[in-house]
């Protein structure tokens, strides 16, 4: 009867260290990366309206849609070769918010990605959509370009000459 | 200034041509839709014509691969067992291009079909000749027909099915349900547009 107590002591213990050890590379994951914030629109909507002296390149995207990830690395070049060129390039993954971990943390890891991820989780779509841009369908990928001075929407995908040609019409 | 005058006129016309061509792609909440002849996944080709009994068609541009698509499946289904009877059947399209869109080919869109029950037809839209005429734009994208007295189909409703893509219980606003219900009680519909987050259509470069 004693033996059974401590198997079951043992068992208890066992369990117990294999949650923690989950708990554990979960929090070492999510601290590598930092700064995956989850945002409703109104969150979101102040990064889409920056008055600085910078360019914002913000592609919608999600892990799930191919074409977006196909053109990520088109992003991810731009971020790198004008980041001391006044211009930031935001990642706004539409992945869905309880695929987080499963999904989204490790295609970042596994990718290397350089860029700013942000997670726009805010069911009401037709409200925000338009807010983003009229002409918008609701069709990802789909990038916003914009300073202070002037916006522009696209809902399609981009090569990096392409892309580079939108840039330089804000920036230029 | 007549001359000037004249450059002036022109410049405007083509300027509203320009943006209007621009603006104009596909079907608009009013127009008469054309008829299509397209194959379903019994092999069978699909006419609206075959629809004559019908008061109208809730029409949904959908595919195998998307996840939006796939989270609104069994709500597309509820949609034909609630509206058939009361003569707006569902008609599902997939829309895009299987060489640039694994798993959504015709075989696929069987098994899918099988998997999951559907009770509606699930056409395949070869050669995308059909989606941009309405001017679909992402899957999954709903065009509610109804018919007129000529027996001529007009779109009364473009968009999403509800307000809630992750959970059908959370949804506040069932647009399609509610666009429907008013056609039924011989009114036109109170929202005639919405949008949702969606994947695009997969077209070949």
């Amino acid at each position: 009867m004693r033996f059974k107590g401590l198997y079951l002591l043992v068992l208890v213990l066992l369990f117990s260290c294999k949650q923690n050890e989950k708990k554990e590379i979960r929090e070492a994951i999510s601290e590598k990366i930092e700064g995956i914030k989850v945002y409703n629109y109104s969150q979101l909507e102040p990064l889409l309206n920056k008055k600085d002296d910078k360019t914002y390149v913000v592609n919608f995207w999600a892990t799930w849609c191919k074409p977006c990830v196909d053109e990520l690395p088109v992003f991810e070049k731009i971020n790198t070769e004008f980041k001391d060129k006044n211009v930031e390039v935001l990642l706004v993954s539409l992945d869905f918010s309880n695929q987080i971990e499963d999904q989204l943390i490790p295609f970042i890891k596994d990718n290397k990605l350089q860029s700013k991820v942000v997670l726009l989780d805010d069911p009401d779509q037709n409200k925000w959509i338009n807010k983003i841009n009229e002409k918008w369908s609701g069709a990802i990928p789909a990038t916003l370009i914009y300073n202070k001075n002037k916006r522009a929407f696209y809902e399609q995908s981009f090569e990096y000459e392409s892309l580079l040609k939108e840039l330089n019409k804000l920036i230029n | 200034m007549k001359t000037f005058k004249t450059l002036l006129i022109l410049s405007v016309f083509a300027i509203t041509s320009a943006f209007t061509v621009n603006s104009i792609k596909g079907y608009k909440v009013g127009d008469t839709v054309e008829d299509f002849s397209l194959k379903n996944i019994d092999g069978k080709k699909i006419s609206l014509k075959d629809y004559n009994k019908a008061k109208g068609i809730i029409l949904v541009f959908t595919c195998n691969h998307c996840p939006f698509s796939k989270m609104y499946e069994d709500r597309i289904i509820a949609l034909d067992k609630k509206y058939k009877n009361l003569g707006y059947p569902v008609v599902a399209i997939n829309p895009n291009d299987p060489a640039v869109s694994p798993g959504d080919d015709f075989e696929s869109m069987k098994e899918r079909a099988k998997t999951k029950g559907f009770t509606f037809p699930y056409l395949f839209d070869e050669g995308q000749k059909v989606y941009p005429k309405f001017g679909a734009t992402r899957t999954p994208h709903v065009f509610v027909l109804s018919k007129k007295e000529d027996n001529s189909m007009v779109v009364s409703y473009i968009g999403a099915i509800d307000n809630n893509s992750g959970n059908a219980n959370e949804a506040s606003e069932k647009y399609v349900e509610a666009a429907v219900d008013n056609l039924l009680a011989g009114k036109a519909p109170v929202t005639t547009e919405t949008k949702a987050i969606g994947c695009s259509i997969k077209v070949a470069k």
